[in-house]
Formats: structure tokens, sequence, C-alpha cells
């Protein structure tokens, strides 16, 4: 009976799915209830600001700034078509800041921090160092979790405005310097298009969300991953994979309930 | 004597597995005890029921007159903060240095200031012998020296038991040796109850006071370490004499037989 088979594996599957988000909201849930070390021994946050924040600064930066050239470029293109290359300045800056400043940070903070916490967690838990904890009296998701949690959720919005920053420049440099649109319009432009309320604070908001759901993926992953390396590597891999995507859907999300429509 | 644990008629089943078959223990204060057996009959799960990371599927498990199982998480952490537990390869955080590890506890658990802290950590350094790697990580010790860290972390707190699971794995004679003494050592200075899961049959007849054997999930023999090396139960003397064949099989069970396996007429 292959049918009744597959039926039954898409069943199976199904219930693994939903048992797992329920194990993670569990697991968010705690991590919540026990953040009060975290902001008591506000130390033990800085020191994972410090790995997942200010570790992530160079490749941040860097990629913020390709990419903000790459729209200097792009956009002179079009621009030059309709004989506006003076509105290149808004151009670049309304990109990055709604729209490519929060996502692209937030993928790479997946792949380079989000990745690093999963691996970190899944192998201190292979080699017994949370079962350690544990038997001390220690918990574990106040102790090692929940400010990794807090770490991310602050150091994602800063990095995103770093991204979008450095991408401004980017497009700058092309732009004015390379290119030769009138510095003055590129930047009056860029100064009258966007708005603090409807650009800024909703790429804010949206750079906030992903960091959230990037940090709760990875250190679920982590702490569920199966204590083995193929354990650790897969939980990795997933991190990466599931964080990607997560953040590509909740911008679709947050995107439809930020316009403003005609 | 008293006893400060009692294993009282333990049974636990994984996935309808039984691990442990009606396990009777009692461990006296002051003493150190070794649970022997092959690899797979449930040493580890015995010292995870002590340790109260799982619950007996029937019987209990008693430490200092209170059930570990009946415990709330608060009551289970408070009955923690009175253990040690050294685990197989110690375990210590890779990402702080040797004095932080071994300072972990006492700035976790008590309020005391960052100098006597520091004294208390050399002290326990230097009854490991290890004073002088207080600032290296754990990544740049050996594996004898990183478990003599992780026993100067285990009894940071005096704890009044203290559980080693397989302390001796993996360590060359002389960590051997060393690790072995200080058990003995640290078990005695603090007036603790020492509790060594190990299937290292000579080193550990050297420094306990009494062993138990498992094998199967049941208690197949026990007694002082010289009743130990004169038993003539088969199972005892195929593991102290580390014999290749025995009550212990060496071939695994097949479903088909050699015969059948290599197709020829029996």
């Amino acid at each position: 009976m292959p049918l009744v088979k597959s039926v039954r594996a898409v069943g199976h599957r199904t219930v693994d799915i939903v048992w797992r988000v329920g194990v993670a909201s569990r697991f968010l849930f705690q991590t919540l209830l026990q953040s009060g070390m975290s902001f008591r021994r506000f130390n033990l946050v800085v020191k994972e600001l410090f790995a997942s924040g200010v570790m992530s600064l160079v490749i941040i930066g860097v990629a913020g700034m390709f990419v903000g050239m790459v729209l200097g470029l792009q956009g002179f293109e079009t621009l030059k078509r309709y004989g506006s290359e003076s509105a290149l300045g808004s151009l670049v800056a309304l990109s990055l800041v709604r729209e490519l400043g929060p996502v692209l940070a937030a993928l790479l903070f997946a792949s380079r921090a989000g990745s690093a916490m999963t691996a970190e967690i899944g192998l201190m838990k292979a080699t017994e160092q949370i079962a350690a904890m544990e038997m001390m009296a220690v918990s574990p998701i106040a102790r090692v979790v929940a400010p990794r949690f807090w770490a991310g959720v602050i150091s994602m919005p800063l990095l995103a405005a770093i991204f979008s920053a450095m991408g401004v420049f980017g497009g700058y440099v092309v732009g004015v310097v390379l290119i030769g649109v009138d510095e003055g319009s590129f930047w009056s432009q860029m100064q009258a298009t966007v708005d603090f309320q409807a650009d800024i604070m909703n790429g804010v908001i949206k750079s906030f969300v992903f960091g959230f759901a990037v940090t709760v993926i990875a250190l679920f992953e982590g702490f569920d991953a199966p204590p083995t390396a193929e354990g650790v590597s897969g939980a990795t891999t997933r991190t990466v994979v599931q964080s990607s995507l997560a953040i590509l859907m909740l911008d679709v999300i947050l995107t439809a309930f930020m316009f403003r429509g005609a | 004597m008293s006893a400060l644990v009692e294993i009282n008629d333990v049974n636990f089943s994984y996935d309808q597995r039984a691990i442990l078959k009606g396990i009777n223990m009692s461990f006296g204060k002051g003493k150190v005890i070794a649970v022997m057996g092959g690899s797979g009959c449930g040493k580890t799960t015995l010292f995870r029921l002590i340790g109260g990371a799982l619950k007996p599927t029937r019987g209990e498990v008693k430490i200092d007159g209170q059930v570990i199982h009946e415990l709330d998480e608060r009551g289970l952490y408070e009955m923690r903060r009175k253990m040690g537990v050294l685990f197989q390869f110690g375990a210590l955080f890779t990402d702080m240095s040797v004095f932080d590890n071994v300072a972990f506890q006492m700035r976790e658990h008590t309020d005391l200031p960052e100098d006597i802290i520091h004294d208390l950590v050399m002290l326990k350094l230097h009854a490991v012998g290890l004073r002088g790697t207080h600032d290296l990580m754990p990544a740049e010790l050996s594996g004898g020296m990183a478990r003599r860290v992780a026993l100067a972390r285990t009894v940071a707190l005096d704890p009044m038991l203290i559980l080693y699971d397989e302390p001796f794995a993996g360590l060359d004679p002389i960590s051997l040796s060393v690790v072995g003494q200080l058990i003995r050592r640290l078990n005695d200075a603090l007036g603790a109850t020492s509790v060594v899961v190990t299937h290292d049959v000579q080193e550990s007849l050297k420094i306990v006071d009494y062993v138990y054997f498992i094998a199967d999930g049941v208690i197949v023999a026990e007694g002082t370490p010289d009743e130990i090396r004169a038993s003539d139960k088969p199972f005892v003397h195929q593991f102290v004499h580390g014999e290749m064949d025995g009550p212990i099989p060496f071939h695994y069970p097949g479903a088909t037989s050699y015969a059948q396996d290599l197709k020829v007429s029996a």
C-alpha cells in the first residue's frame, strides 16, 4: 500500500514539525523567563555582544560597501535613461535602509554569528559542558542561552545600521567620486526623500525582528543538536537554511504591513 | 556508619528496554565506592539517576534522607549544590581559563569577594598540583591535567557527595595513578562520599572501600577489594583478569549459526 505509506509519512513529518515548533516555543519562553541573570550581570551579555556583534563588523561593513557600490552603478544606469541621475542618492539610501540593509545584514549575521552560536552550544553539549553546568546547579538556559539571545537581538539592528551606512558610502564613492554625479544633489535628494518614521524606523523594526528570529533559531538548533559530530554539523546547516528562509519570509510579511499603498 | 546514598529497588527502562532491574545499594559516609561493569551495563544510567538527571521507573534514590525524584527543580538544584560531578573527559568550559573554571561555582553560588575566591581557587588548584596552570586555557592542558583541573572544579564548594564518571578513561599510567590517589585523598580530606563509575579494575581496587559489579542491569557481585580479588564467581574472575571469554561472551549472538553463515553443514 504505497499510498497509505506516503500519507503516513506526511502525517509523521507534520507531527514532527509541529512537535519541534512546540519545543522551540517552550525553549524561547524559558529563555525569556530566565533572562534576569543577563540583566543583573550585563557583562555576560557584553561578552556575547563582542562575539556575535563586534566580530561580525568586518564582514558587515565590507559587504555593505560592495552592495552600495553595485547599487550606485546599477542605479546610475537605470536613472540615466530617465535623466534623473541626481536621484541616485535617494535610490541608494532608500533601497538600503528599507530593504537591503536589514535583509542582507541578517543573512550575513545568520551565516557568521548564528552558525557560530549553534556550533558552540552544540559542541558544549557534545563535550558535556551543558550537563556539567546543570549538575553544578546552574541553569544553562540562564547562563549560556539568554546572554547570547539578548546579544543577538541587540546587535542585529546595529549591524544593519552599519551595513546601510557603509552602503551609502559605497554608493557615494561610485556615484559621486567615480561617475561624477553632482555631490550636492546626491546628498540633498537623499535628505529630502528618506523619512525617519516610514523608512528608517521600519528598517530598524525589520532588523530587530530578523535578529530575534535568527538568534532563536541558532540557539534552539544548538541546544537541541544531537551530541555527535554529525549532529552538530547538521544543526549548523539547519540554522543557516532555516534562518535565511525565515528572514525572507518575515521580510515579505513585514513589508506588506509597512506598505502604504498609492 | 549511616548511609549517605541509598538506592532502593531501582528499575529503569528506556523505550521499554529494561536497563536497570531492581538495584539496591548503600553508600556510607566517608567511603569511596566503585560501581563497575562492562560497557553498556547501565553504569552511566545509575550515575544519572543519582544526579537526578533521570527518574527511576520504579524504586527510589535517597541522598541524605531525601528522595531525589520527588524534589522539584529548586529542591534538585539545592541538592546538586552539595554534590560534585566529574564527567568522563572533565567537561571543562572551553571558553574560560583554568582559574575561571574552578571559580565558576563560587561566583555563581556565593557572594564571596574576588580576593577570597582567588585564594580558594589557588588552594583547590594546589591540592591537585596544578596551581601553575591557573591562567592557561583548557585547550592548552594535557588530558590528565584537564581531568585534574576538573577535579579541582568538582570539589570547589566542598561537596558531601562526589560522583566520578569514568575518571580513568584515556589516561596514561602516571596520570591514572595520580587521579586515583587524588580521588582518595580529596574524599578523606573533605569527609565526603565518592562514587566512582568505572571499568578500570586494577586502579579502582587500589583506592576504593567497596565495589559493586553490574551486568545486564543487576548487581552480580559486591564486596571489599580483597573479597573481589579473591572471588571465584565466573563473572568477577573474567572481569578482574580481563579474560576474553566467559559469562560475557566474545561473540555477539547472531540470528544464524556460524555454520549457517558459512553455508557448510554442521
